[in-house]
This record gives C-alpha cells, sequence and structure tokens, in this order.
C-alpha cells in the first residue's frame, strides 16, 4: 500500500469521523445521553457550533472527493478498477453531497422548498449517513480496498 | 368586498368596545384607531393577490391598552391546532428528559406555552425621568431566515412563500432544539404526543413543539391573522414587505420611535414600533417570556460557509489537474 494512498486514508478516515459526529450532532441527543457532559465534548450540545462544523468538515470532503475522484479518471482509470464495496460507497457518498447540498441551498435565506422535499431530505441524507457509516465499517472489518 | 365587510365588523366591535377603550386610553386613541382601520382593511384586501410574496407585520406597540383581545382571538382560532395529550406520559430515559405539560394548565396566558402562542408582555422604562409602562404583544416573530425550520434534524417545520413559519404537529417529534437556536425561546413543548408515541416513546423524542404559525388556514383564505383582526385599538397591520417597513419607518419618524425586528437575527416578518428605545425597557423575566435585545444573525456563519462550500469543487479540480499537469510535464 503506497504512502499516498495510507494517507488518503487517514484523511478520508478523520473527516467521515468528525462530518459523522457533528451530521448526529444536530440532533438534540448528545445532552439527553449525557455525551456532552464528557469534560471536551460539550461542543456537541452547541447546536450552531456543529452546524459550523459540519459545513466546514462538508466543505473539505467535497473538496477531497474532488479531487481523489477526478486523479481516478486522470490516472486513465475507470470504474472497473474499482471493487464493489468502493462502488457501494463512492455512489452513498455522491447521494450523501446531493442530498447535504440542497439542505444547504435550503438553509440560505429566501429559499423555500416544499414541505415533503425538506422531509424527503433529512430522511434520506441521514439514511445514506448510516447506510456509509455501515458500508464503512464493513469494508474496515473485512479489509476490503477501495480499488482492485 | 372583503375589506368593506372587515371594516364593518370591526367598526361593530370597536363600538361594543368604546367605553372599556376609553377607560382605558381616551378617546384620542379611539380617533386614532379609526383613522388606521382603513390601512388594517387594505391590507387585508390585498393579502389574496399577495400570497406568495412575504407578509410582514408591523406592531405599534404606542397604541397597544394590553386587553388581551388578540390573546384570546388566537386562542379561539387555533383551539383545533392544540394538543390532546395521552397520559400517563411513557417513562422517560434517561431520568433528565424533562416531562413538559401545560395540559391542566390551559389558561394561562401572561407567558407562551403550547396552548398559548401570544401573550402581552409588561415592560417599564424611565423616559427623561419618569417611569411609562408599555404593553407589547409577543408571539413568533417568524424570521426571514428562520432557524426554528432551517435547523429542524427532522424537517417537522417549514416557511412558506409568504414568510410565515410553522412547525408540523403530525411530523414534530418533540426534541426541542428549533427553542435552543431560537433567538427568543419562541416554541414550546408539549409531552405525551404526537409521533414520538409510536415509536420509541421512551428512548427518542419528548411531544410536540407548538407556536404562532400566522393563523395560516386564515392567509390560504384571503384572511388576516385572527389577532390583528380582533384588536380593537389596530395595533397590528399586515401586508406586503416593501409596504410595511415603509410604514413602520413612517410611524417611527411620527413619534420619534425605535423599530425592532428589522434587523434581528437578519430581519424577521415582525416589526415593532416604539416610543421608547428597545433596550431601556424593563420587561418581566422568566420562561416563557421573550426579551427584545439585540440579536446576530444566528445563521450568518452558516450561510457564508455555504458560498464558501461552492469553491471546494473547483479547489479539488484545480488540485487534481495541477498534479496531473506536473506528472506529464515530468514525463516529457
Amino acid at each position: 500500500m503506497s504512502l499516498v494512498y495510507k494517507t488518503r486514508q487517514i484523511v478520508y478516515g478523520f473527516t467521515l469521523f468528525f462530518i459523522a459526529l457533528s451530521g448526529f450532532a444536530q440532533m438534540p441527543i448528545f445532552k439527553r445521553y449525557y455525551i456532552a457532559d464528557i469534560p471536551g465534548l460539550g461542543w456537541l450540545d452547541q447546536f450552531y457550533v456543529t452546524h459550523v462544523l459540519h459545513y466546514v468538515f462538508a466543505t473539505f470532503f467535497i473538496g477531497f472527493g474532488i479531487y481523489v475522484g477526478m486523479d481516478f479518471v486522470l490516472n486513465k482509470k475507470n470504474i472497473s478498477g474499482l471493487t464493489a464495496s468502493g462502488v457501494v460507497k463512492i455512489a452513498v457518498i455522491v447521494g450523501l453531497m446531493v442530498s447535504g447540498g440542497l439542505m444547504v441551498a435550503k438553509n440560505l435565506p429566501g429559499i423555500y422548498f416544499s414541505h415533503t422535499l425538506i422531509y424527503v431530505m433529512n430522511i434520506s441524507h441521514l439514511g445514506l449517513c448510516m447506510a456509509l457509516l455501515m458500508a464503512s465499517a464493513y469494508t474496515l472489518v473485512r479489509r476490503k480496498a477501495w480499488i482492485k | 368586498m372583503q375589506a368593506i365587510a372587515l371594516a364593518g365588523k370591526r367598526e361593530k366591535r370597536m363600538t361594543s368596545k368604546i367605553s372599556r377603550r376609553a377607560f382605558l386610553k381616551g378617546s384620542f386613541t379611539a380617533a386614532g384607531s379609526v383613522a388606521v382601520s382603513g390601512s388594517v382593511a387594505r391590507a387585508a384586501a390585498s393579502l389574496a393577490a399577495e400570497e406568495k410574496a412575504p407578509l410582514v407585520t408591523v406592531i405599534d406597540i404606542s397604541r397597544c391598552i394590553g386587553c388581551e383581545e388578540c390573546v384570546y382571538a388566537c386562542r379561539e382560532s387555533n383551539a383545533a391546532k392544540y394538543p390532546d395529550p395521552q397520559k400517563p406520559f411513557p417513562k422517560m430515559i434517561p431520568k433528565r428528559v424533562p416531562i413538559e405539560d401545560w395540559s391542566d394548565k390551559r389558561d394561562v396566558t401572561d407567558r407562551l406555552t403550547p396552548y398559548n402562542w401570544l401573550f402581552i408582555q409588561q415592560a417599564k422604562a424611565l423616559v427623561n425621568g419618569q417611569e411609562q409602562e408599555l404593553t407589547i404583544p409577543r408571539r413568533c416573530m417568524h424570521c426571514e431566515n428562520p432557524p426554528c425550520v432551517k435547523l429542524c434534524p427532522w424537517g417537522a417545520a417549514k416557511q412558506e412563500p409568504n414568510g410565515l413559519s410553522r412547525i408540523d404537529a403530525d411530523i414534530c417529534l418533540g426534541g426541542s432544539k428549533c427553542k435552543a437556536v431560537c433567538p427568543w425561546d419562541v416554541p414550546q413543548r408539549q409531552t405525551g404526543v404526537g409521533l414520538y408515541l409510536d415509536i420509541l416513546p421512551s428512548l427518542a423524542g419528548n411531544g410536540v413543539m407548538y407556536k404562532c404559525d400566522r393563523c395560516y388556514q386564515r392567509l390560504e383564505k384571503g384572511h388576516i391573522p385572527a389577532c390583528i383582526e380582533a384588536c380593537p385599538e389596530d395595533v397590528q397591520t399586515i401586508g406586503p414587505r416593501s409596504e410595511m417597513i415603509a410604514q413602520a419607518h413612517a410611524l417611527a419618524r411620527e413619534m420619534e420611535g425605535f423599530i425592532y425586528g428589522e434587523k434581528e437575527n437578519g430581519g424577521t416578518h415582525t416589526l415593532y414600533v416604539s416610543p421608547v428605545p428597545f433596550d431601556q425597557l424593563i420587561f418581566e423575566q422568566g420562561k416563557g417570556k421573550p426579551s427584545m435585545g439585540r440579536v446576530e444573525d444566528r445563521m450568518a456563519d452558516g450561510n457564508n460557509l455555504a458560498r464558501a462550500m461552492l469553491i471546494a469543487p473547483i479547489a479539488g479540480a484545480v488540485a487534481a489537474f495541477g498534479k496531473f499537469y506536473k506528472r506529464v510535464k515530468e514525463d516529457g
């Protein structure tokens, strides 16, 4: 495994952890279940802080994802070079970026989405996040790589 | 036609209440209210045409006599939306999760509750050494970019193009995040009602959040909200944003007064006009009694980052092309 690949894995893992943590913190659960009472984790109960952190990590995640994806394409590799779990994770990540992007647009002033669309976006973003975390746990345990 | 009917209804109500009003504030105010009622009626007539454009209410604090007509009109208009909780409530896990039950205190009118979406707040101020008492109708400000709607993790709240924000009681889980992010702590929770009872009642959720929805069911039919229609002093007027902002400024100039709500939290659809500076008002304190302090735009940081987010894909693409270009150049 090359140093570049390892570095990318670490950056991806770090970003995924914090983007998921700040994402789950959008729900009022960390205070309820005493997690925000743990010294150093009080910020998990500050909704505006976790909102901004989620945006920061999402911004980095999008930039990083585009970089890795285009680097893959520019190296004249195609989808057949990816493992099945890699394809699934990429599809889920694209779904997360699309639903997340729509939610970011929804949060801007003067933007009105239908209530149904808002509800679908929220549920799909949460569902896709859960799917990515489960797929990531599976590939970590089974030591499945992204590329063949 | 509707404007005429409204004006007639108002005139009739005003007649029946004239002695009370005269007792409270004198004939000068009564004469003024007649003059203003014309503009209220015109605003009502324009609602149907403007229903897709943001509507703003102007609240002239100097006219409010604290009679609570608006409070009772609100309760009457929205009674069908009030919670009817099932008891006993599910045991909450962990125990720190508070049971919030207002079902036995439905008559409370001196604060915001799930059964009282509008209340009259008392405030005092010292002006030139003289103490002045003001009564202020308080309810949801209906922010231009409402954090309660935008940050609800469950999608239970929504904002409509006419500027009102409301919570869907069929979807809300009662997590109270909307209250935590509201600069004025407006939404109020009732335990024992709503969707959470059908999911994991002990472990997730805690009821439904309630607040003023600006009588959306009346606006949909081209009627003005009940609190505005019921006011015998025409304290509130409603209309298209640009007109109402101009009206608020004209009113402030006329009374050498001050405006609250135009800039707060990035702008709201409720503009209070007061003869006394808002930072000199001394409010009764307590839960369910919002302040009128300075409020920065709470969504500003997130929205600035959202714009920066547009650069992220470009930066990623540039970096990948840069790496590709360098490699091609090195390969000759």
